[in-house]
C-alpha cells in the first residue's frame, strides 16, 4: 500500500485559450492536511475540479490510494472517498440540513426508513467529530459558518476520506475560521486527509503539514510546512518577476479629488465586503489597491461609481459628496468628472453584441456632442469613435465591427479610450491589463502614467502586484474588506505579499 | 331550487371543472419543480385530448384512449424537454411553440380522420369513463343531507376525479419522501448542488418534465373521455393556462394546487351559476368578470401583494456547468 | 489572439440560418400534409398561387401581413430590450376599444382622414395602457412580464366580451358587436395600388393601414438604432449589468419598452376595425398577436426582417384558405401549426443549426479568416 492519498502525474488541461494546468504532479501523504496556495487564477481550483470529476484533464493521470482510477463525474470520486468542500456551497437553499446531507447518498427510493438512518448516522457524525448542527434547519436560515458544516458533514455522509476544501474561509469570520480548522485538525488526527485550497498565507501556516505552490497553471514547489516560512512561500507565489519597466517621473501631488471615509459595502448575500475603509486621492497621483482578488476591491470600485448602493461611509468627489448610500447616478457622476473603467469589461464595460463606435459611447451617449434632440447623431459618433481608434491604435480600426470580433486588448483599449478621452477630474480603473496581450499592457500602462501626468487622480485596483507596483505612488493593500496597510511603490514583494496574505496584519493586530 | 340544492350543485359543478385544472397544475409542478418553465400545458392537454377521444373512438375501448392521450402528451412533453434542456433552447419559446402546433393539429387531423368539423366522433359507453356509483349511495339515498352530499360530491364521478384527488396526497409524498421528489426538488432549486452529489441534471430535468407529460394526458383524457364524450375543437379553452395561474397561485405546492384548483373550479361554477342572475347589494355580476378573476388573482400575486410567489430558483435557466 | 466569437457572414445569420429554420418547418408541415393524405407539392402550389396569382389574393396577403407588422414589432421592441411580451394579443383587443371609441364618436362629425389620427393615437394609448401594467410590475415589482402578459390576454378576452355585450352592442342587436361606423371612419383600401400592376383587389380589405405598418415599421428602425432611447433600451436588453454601468435607469427603460411594444399592438386593431369590418366585434384579434411572436423570431427582431415575415404569413393566412376551398382536409388551422412550427425552429431550437453552420464556413474561409484574425489581435 503507498502513504499517497493523491498522487496527480501530469495533468493538463486548457479551455480554449486559456492553459489553466499545465502537467501538474502532486502527491498529498495520507493523514496530512496539505494546502495548495497560489494567487486568483493559478489553476488551483480546476486541479480540484479534476480530482474531483467535474472537469476531465486533458491529458494526466490520476492516482488515489495507490490506484490508478479514471474520474469521470463526481460519482466516481465520491466512490473512491473523495469529497469536497465548495467555495460557493453546493447547497440546495431551501432544504434542511438532513436533505441536503442525503441528496445524492440516498439509501432507498422511498426515504423513510432512510431518513431514519441518516438521521442517526448525522448524529453519529456530529458526535464523533464535534460537528454540531440541527438536522431539521433550513440552509438559508443559518449563517455561512454553519452552511459550511453542512458541506463538511455531506461529505463524511458519503464516506469521504479524502476532502477538498476550496478556499473555505473566504466566506468566514476569523472566528468562525478558527473553528473550522480546529475541525479540521482533528478530522486529520483521525485519519482523513485534507486538502485545503487557499490563497491565505496565515492559513497555510496555521494548519497544514505540507503545502504546494501553484503560479500561473504551474506547480513550482512542495514544502513541508515546518521547514518553510512565510516570506519564502510569497515569494514562491508571487514569482520573482522582472518589473515591467515603466517611464514614470515623480508624482506632481496637487488637490484631494476623491475622498473615502469610512465605507462599508455588503455584497448581495449581506456579507460585509468592504468594511470601514477610508483613503483619498490626490490629483497627479496614482494611488493602487493591492490585493488578492474577492478581498472587497470589486465591491470599493462599485460603489465609489455608483453601481452598488453602499452601506455606510461618505465619498467625496471634487470635494462635492457622492450619495454611495442612496442613489448615486453613475451617468451624474459622470458628468462630475468621475470616469471608470470596470474590473469586468464583458459583462460591465462593453456590450459585445454592439458595433465598436456603440461602446465607443456607451455611458456617456446622453452628451449633446452625439444627440440631436432624440436622435443619435451616427457621423459624430463614428468618427468620435474612429478618432478614438487612431489615438489609441484599436485595430482593426473599423468602428463598424462587433466588439466581440475584437481582441482582448483591443476591447480594453475601446473602454480606456472612451473613459480617458474625456478629460475626467478622477479616473478609476479595474483590472487595466486582464486578459490583454502583453503589446497592448505597455501601451495601455504608459496612458495610466499620461493621465496621472496631466494632473488626473488615478485610482487603480489590480490583482497583479507587478501592475500595481510599476504605476502607483502609493500603495494600499486590501485584505477581507480592510486597508491593512500602505506602502510606497519600493515595498518589496515580500513585505506586500503577506499584507495581501492578512500575515502582517495579525502582527500589527497583536502589538 | 332550494339553497341547499343550489350549493349542493354549484360544488359538485365545483369539483367536475376543478379535476382537469388539477391534473395540469401538478402536471405543471413536476416540470417546474425541476427547473423547466412550461407555459405549454395548454397545449399538451389539448392534443391529449384529442389522441384520447380519437383513440377511444376508433378501437372502442376508454383504457387506450387513454394511453393515447399520455402518449401524445409525453411526445410533446419530450420536445419541450429536448429544446429547453438539451439544446437549452427558451423554454417560453418553446411552450408557446407546442401551444401552436397542438392547437393547430387536433383540428387538421380530427377533420382528416372523422370529418366532423374537428370533433372526434360521439364515444358510446365503454369508450368513455363513466360515473361510478360507490357502495352505499343507494343506502344513503334517503338520509337527509348526507344523502345528497354523498351522492352529489362523494359518489358519482368518474374514475379520473377519484384519480386526480388522489394524485395530490401523492404527488406530496412523491415530493417530500422519495428519494425521486428529493433530487427532483433540487435540481430546480440548485443543479449546481445536484451535480456535484453525482446525480445527473439532464436525467432528473428529463424526468420531471416526463411527469408532466403523463399528467397532461390525464387533464385531456378526462376532458374528451369523462366529462365529454369526445374531443371538441379547442375545448380546453384556456385551461391549461389557469391551472399555470393555479400552479403559480400555490406557491408549487401539491396541496394548494388543489385548494386554488378548486377555488378556480368554484369560481367557474360560480360564474355559470350567477350568469344572468341579480344579487342583492351588487345586483348582477357580470359573468365576465367571474371568468376574469382567477388571472386577476393570479396577477396581484405575482405583484406580491398578498404574499409572494417565489418560483423554483433556477425555473427557466439551462444548466451549464460553472467554471 | 485568436477571435474569441466566430463572425458569420451577415447574409448567413439573417439569410440563411433563419431560411434553413423556415425550411425544416415546412417539411415538418409536409409531413402534416401527407399525414391528412395530401399532396405537399400540391399545397404548396396551390398556397402561393392562393396567396400571389391574382389580385384579390395578393391584397388578403397583404391585408393580413398588415396585421402581422404591427404586432411582430410590438413583439420585437420588447425583444430588444429583453422582455418576452407575450400579450400582443391582449393589448391589440384593448387597442381595439379605442379605436372604437373614436370611430363611433366620430364618425358622423369628421371625413375618414381627420378621424384616422385619432383613432391610431387611441388605439396605441389602449394598447400601450394593457401593456403598462405587466411593464410596471415587471419593473417594479419582478413580476415575471410573461406570465403577467399571458393573464392580461385572459383578462383582455373578459374585459371586451363585458364591453361588447353590456356595453357597445346597440340597443336591441343580438350580435356582440358595435353599430356599423359611418364612412367617416373607414379606412380607404389601396385598390389604385395593386391597379397599378394591373391587379383587380376585389373584395380584399387591403388599405391604408398597410402604409401606416410601412411607417410604423419604419419608426421602430429608427427607434432603435438612431435614437439614444433606442440605445438604451438595447443597451439593457443585450447586458443589463453594463446598462446599470452606463447609469440606463432600468426601471424607466422597461416600462417604456412596454408601452411602445403595446402600442404597436394596439395600433394592428385599424386595420380589421376600421379597414375592413367597420365595426368592433368579439375575437377580432383573431390570434395575431401570437402570429407576432413567429413573425419576430423568424425577423429576428428587425424591421427589415419583420415585414417579409408578415407577409409570408399573410400569404399562409390567404393561401391557407385557398387551400382549405380546394382540399377540404386542410383547413386553415395548418398555419397555426406552421406557426407553431417556426416558433420552435426558428426560436427554441435556433442553435440546433447554428454550430454545424458555424464550423462549416470557418472551415470554407479558414485561411483567409485566419490572417484576418491575426491583424485584429496584434
Amino acid at each position: 500500500m503507498s502513504d499517497l492519498a493523491i498522487e496527480l502525474r501530469g495533468i493538463d488541461k486548457s479551455f480554449g485559450p486559456v492553459h489553466a494546468n499545465k502537467n501538474i504532479n502532486l502527491s498529498v501523504h495520507k493523514g496530512t492536511i496539505h494546502g495548495i496556495i497560489g494567487e486568483n487564477g493559478a489553476g488551483k481550483s480546476t486541479l480540484m475540479s479534476i480530482l474531483y470529476g467535474f472537469y476531465q484533464a486533458d491529458a494526466g493521470k490520476i492516482f488515489v490510494n495507490g490506484d490508478e482510477i479514471t474520474i469521470r463525474d463526481p460519482n466516481v470520486a465520491i466512490a473512491a472517498g473523495i469529497g469536497m468542500v465548495h467555495q460557493h456551497f453546493m447547497l440546495v437553499d431551501n432544504f434542511t440540513v438532513l436533505e441536503n446531507v442525503m441528496l445524492g447518498a440516498e439509501e432507498n427510493a422511498i426515504l423513510n426508513r432512510g431518513i431514519v438512518n441518516a438521521r442517526a448516522e448525522l448524529k453519529h457524525l456530529e458526535d464523533e467529530y464535534a460537528l454540531e448542527v440541527d438536522p431539521d434547519a433550513v440552509i438559508e436560515e443559518l449563517p455561512v459558518g454553519l452552511q459550511q458544516r453542512v458541506e463538511i458533514l455531506k461529505a463524511l455522509y458519503r464516506g469521504a476520506d479524502i476532502l477538498i476544501l476550496d478556499e473555505p474561509t473566504g466566506v468566514l469570520t476569523p472566528a468562525e475560521a478558527d473553528h473550522l480548522f480546529r475541525i479540521l485538525e482533528q478530522l486529520r488526527d483521525q485519519g482523513k486527509t485534507i486538502i485545503l485550497i487557499t490563497h491565505k498565507l496565515r492559513e497555510i501556516m496555521a494548519i497544514t503539514d505540507e503545502v504546494s505552490v501553484m503560479r500561473r497553471g504551474e506547480m513550482v514547489a512542495t514544502r513541508k510546512t515546518s521547514e518553510t516560512n512565510v516570506e519564502e512561500l510569497a515569494e514562491l507565489m508571487v514569482g520573482r518577476r522582472v518589473l515591467l519597466r515603466v517611464e514614470k517621473g515623480p508624482a506632481d501631488v496637487k488637490d484631494v479629488k476623491l475622498s473615502v471615509d469610512g465605507l462599508t459595502v455588503r455584497d448581495n448575500r449581506g456579507v460585509v465586503m468592504v468594511d470601514n475603509v477610508s483613503f483619498e486621492v490626490r490629483a497627479g497621483e496614482i494611488v493602487g489597491i493591492a490585493g488578492v482578488a474577492g478581498n472587497g476591491q470589486s465591491e470599493l470600485l462599485q460603489a465609489i461609481t455608483g453601481i452598488r448602493r453602499a452601506e455606510s461611509g461618505t465619498v467625496l468627489l471634487s470635494d462635492k459628496p457622492i450619495d454611495v448610500t442612496g442613489d448615486a447616478d453613475p451617468q451624474d457622476l459622470r458628468k462630475r468628472g468621475l470616469a471608470h473603467v470596470p474590473e469586468d469589461r464583458h459583462h460591465m464595460g462593453l456590450v459585445l453584441t454592439f458595433e465598436e463606435n456603440e461602446n465607443a459611447i456607451l455611458g456617456y451617449h446622453y452628451d449633446d456632442e452625439y444627440l440631436n434632440g432624440p436622435m443619435l447623431k451616427l457621423d459624430a459618433i463614428r468618427s468620435h469613435a474612429a478618432s478614438s481608434a487612431e489615438k489609441y491604435d484599436i485595430r482593426p480600426p473599423d468602428v463598424r465591427l462587433k466588439t466581440s470580433n475584437f481582441s482582448g486588448g483591443n476591447q480594453q483599449k475601446i473602454v480606456l479610450a472612451r473613459e480617458m478621452e474625456r478629460d475626467p477630474a478622477v479616473l478609476v480603473i479595474g483590472q487595466p491589463t486582464r486578459g490583454v496581450d502583453v503589446g497592448a499592457i505597455e501601451f495601455i500602462h504608459k496612458r495610466i502614467i499620461e493621465m496621472r501626468d496631466a494632473g488626473k487622480a488615478v485610482l487603480l485596483v489590480s490583482v497583479e502586484l507587478d501592475e500595481i507596483r510599476s504605476l502607483s505612488d502609493r500603495i494600499l493593500v486590501m485584505f477581507a474588506g480592510r486597508v491593512v496597510g500602505e506602502r510606497t511603490p519600493e515595498a518589496t514583494e515580500g513585505e506586500l505579499g503577506l499584507l495581501m496574505a492578512g500575515v502582517e496584519e495579525e502582527q500589527e493586530a497583536a502589538q | 331550487m332550494d339553497y341547499f340544492q343550489i350549493i349542493l350543485v354549484t360544488l359538485e359543478a365545483t369539483i367536475r371543472l376543478s379535476v382537469p385544472l388539477i391534473f395540469a397544475a401538478l402536471a405543471g409542478l413536476y416540470s417546474e419543480r425541476s427547473g423547466v418553465f412550461d407555459i405549454g400545458l395548454e397545449g399538451k392537454m389539448l392534443a391529449a385530448a384529442f389522441a384520447g377521444g380519437a383513440a377511444a373512438a376508433v378501437y372502442g375501448s376508454a383504457f387506450i384512449g387513454l394511453a393515447a392521450a399520455i402518449l401524445i402528451s409525453v411526445a410533446l412533453a419530450m420536445v419541450h424537454a429536448f429544446a429547453s434542456i438539451t439544446q437549452r433552447g427558451n423554454q417560453i419559446v418553446s411552450g408557446v411553440a407546442i401551444n401552436f402546433i397542438a392547437l393547430g393539429s387536433t383540428v387538421i387531423l380530427g377533420q382528416a380522420w372523422f370529418q366532423q368539423g374537428g370533433r372526434t366522433p360521439q364515444l358510446g359507453e365503454g369508450s368513455r369513463f363513466e360515473a361510478i356509483r360507490l357502495p352505499l349511495t343507494d343506502t344513503l339515498e334517503d338520509v337527509p343531507v348526507i344523502g345528497p352530499i354523498y351522492e352529489n360530491l362523494i359518489s358519482e364521478h368518474f374514475l379520473l376525479t377519484y384519480l386526480a384527488f388522489a394524485l395530490v396526497p401523492f404527488t406530496w409524498w412523491v415530493l417530500y419522501r422519495t428519494r425521486f421528489g428529493l433530487r427532483l426538488r433540487a435540481v430546480g432549486e440548485n443543479p449546481g448542488a445536484v451535480d456535484t452529489a453525482g446525480i445527473s441534471v439532464t436525467q432528473m430535468r428529463y424526468l420531471g418534465v416526463l411527469c408532466c407529460g403523463i399528467l397532461c394526458g390525464f387533464a385531456g383524457a378526462y376532458l374528451s373521455m369523462a366529462v365529454a364524450a369526445g374531443f371538441v375543437k379547442g375545448m380546453t379553452a384556456g385551461k391549461g393556462f389557469i391551472a399555470l395561474a393555479a400552479l403559480i397561485f400555490a406557491k408549487w405546492k401539491p396541496v394548494n394546487v388543489m385548494l386554488a384548483c378548486l377555488l378556480f373550479g368554484f369560481l367557474d361554477a360560480l360564474a355559470i351559476l350567477l350568469q344572468g342572475q341579480e344579487l342583492p347589494v351588487v345586483g348582477e355580476v357580470p359573468v365576465q368578470f367571474m371568468q376574469a378573476l382567477p388571472y386577476v388573482l393570479t396577477v396581484i400575486l405575482l405583484a406580491g401583494f398578498i404574499g409572494k410567489a417565489i418560483p423554483p430558483k433556477a425555473g427557466g435557466q439551462p444548466y451549464v456547468k460553472e467554471r | 489572439m485568436s477571435v474569441p466569437y466566430a463572425k458569420l457572414p451577415l447574409w448567413v445569420e439573417y439569410g440563411l440560418i433563419p431560411l434553413i429554420n423556415l425550411v425544416v418547418a415546412f417539411l415538418v408541415a409536409g409531413l402534416v400534409v401527407l399525414l391528412v393524405g395530401e399532396s405537399p407539392i400540391r399545397a404548396a402550389t396551390l398556397l402561393v398561387q392562393g396567396a400571389f396569382g391574382y389580385g384579390e389574393g395578393l391584397g388578403f396577403t397583404l391585408y393580413y401581413a398588415t396585421n402581422f407588422i404591427f404586432t411582430g414589432l410590438a413583439v420585437a421592441v420588447a425583444f430588444h430590450c429583453g422582455l418576452f411580451n407575450i400579450g400582443g394579443e391582449g393589448q391589440a383587443y384593448i387597442g381595439g376599444l379605442g379605436v372604437a371609441i373614436v370611430a363611433l364618436a366620430l364618425d358622423g362629425i369628421f371625413p375618414w382622414f381627420l378621424t384616422l389620427p385619432f383613432a391610431i393615437l387611441a388605439g396605441a394609448l389602449f394598447g400601450a395602457a394593457w401593456a403598462f401594467i405587466p411593464g410596471y410590475l415587471q419593473a417594479k415589482r419582478g413580476s415575471h412580464v410573461v406570465i403577467t402578459t399571458i393573464m392580461f390576454n385572459f383578462i383582455a378576452s373578459s374585459v371586451m366580451v363585458y364591453m361588447l355585450v353590456e356595453v357597445l352592442k346597440p340597443i336591441g342587436s343580438m350580435a356582440p358587436q358595435t353599430e356599423t361606423f359611418l364612412p367617416g371612419a373607414h379606412i380607404p383600401t389601396l385598390d389604385w395600388l395593386l391597379g397599378i400592376f394591373g391587379l383587380d383587389i376585389g373584395g380584399a380589405p387591403f388599405n391604408l393601414t398597410f402604409v401606416i405598418a410601412l411607417v410604423a415599421a419604419f419608426l421602430v428602425w429608427l427607434l432603435i438604432w438612431r435614437t439614444r432611447l433606442g440605445f438604451e433600451i438595447r443597451t439593457m436588453g443585450a447586458s443589463p449589468t453594463a446598462a446599470r454601468y452606463a447609469g440606463i435607469k432600468e426601471v424607466r427603460i422597461i416600462i417604456i419598452t412596454m408601452l411602445i411594444s403595446g402600442g404597436l399592438a394596439g395600433m394592428m386593431a385599424l386595420n380589421p376595425i376600421m379597414g375592413d369590418q367597420d365595426r368592433l366585434q368579439l375575437d377580432f384579434v383573431a390570434g395575431a398577436g401570437f402570429v407576432g411572436i413567429a413573425v419576430a423570431l423568424m425577423g429576428r427582431s428587425h424591421p427589415v426582417g419583420i415585414i417579409p415575415a408578415a407577409i409570408l404569413f399573410g400569404m399562409l393566412y390567404q393561401g391557407g384558405a385557398e387551400i382549405a376551398f380546394e382540399m377540404p382536409e386542410i383547413s386553415r388551422d395548418m398555419i397555426t401549426i406552421i406557426q407553431g412550427l417556426v416558433i420552435l425552429f426558428a426560436g427554441a431550437l435556433e442553435n440546433m443549426f447554428r454550430p454545424a453552420i458555424t464550423t462549416f464556413f470557418a472551415t470554407l474561409s479558414g485561411a483567409g479568416r485566419r490572417s484576418e484574425a491575426t491583424a485584429a489581435g496584434e
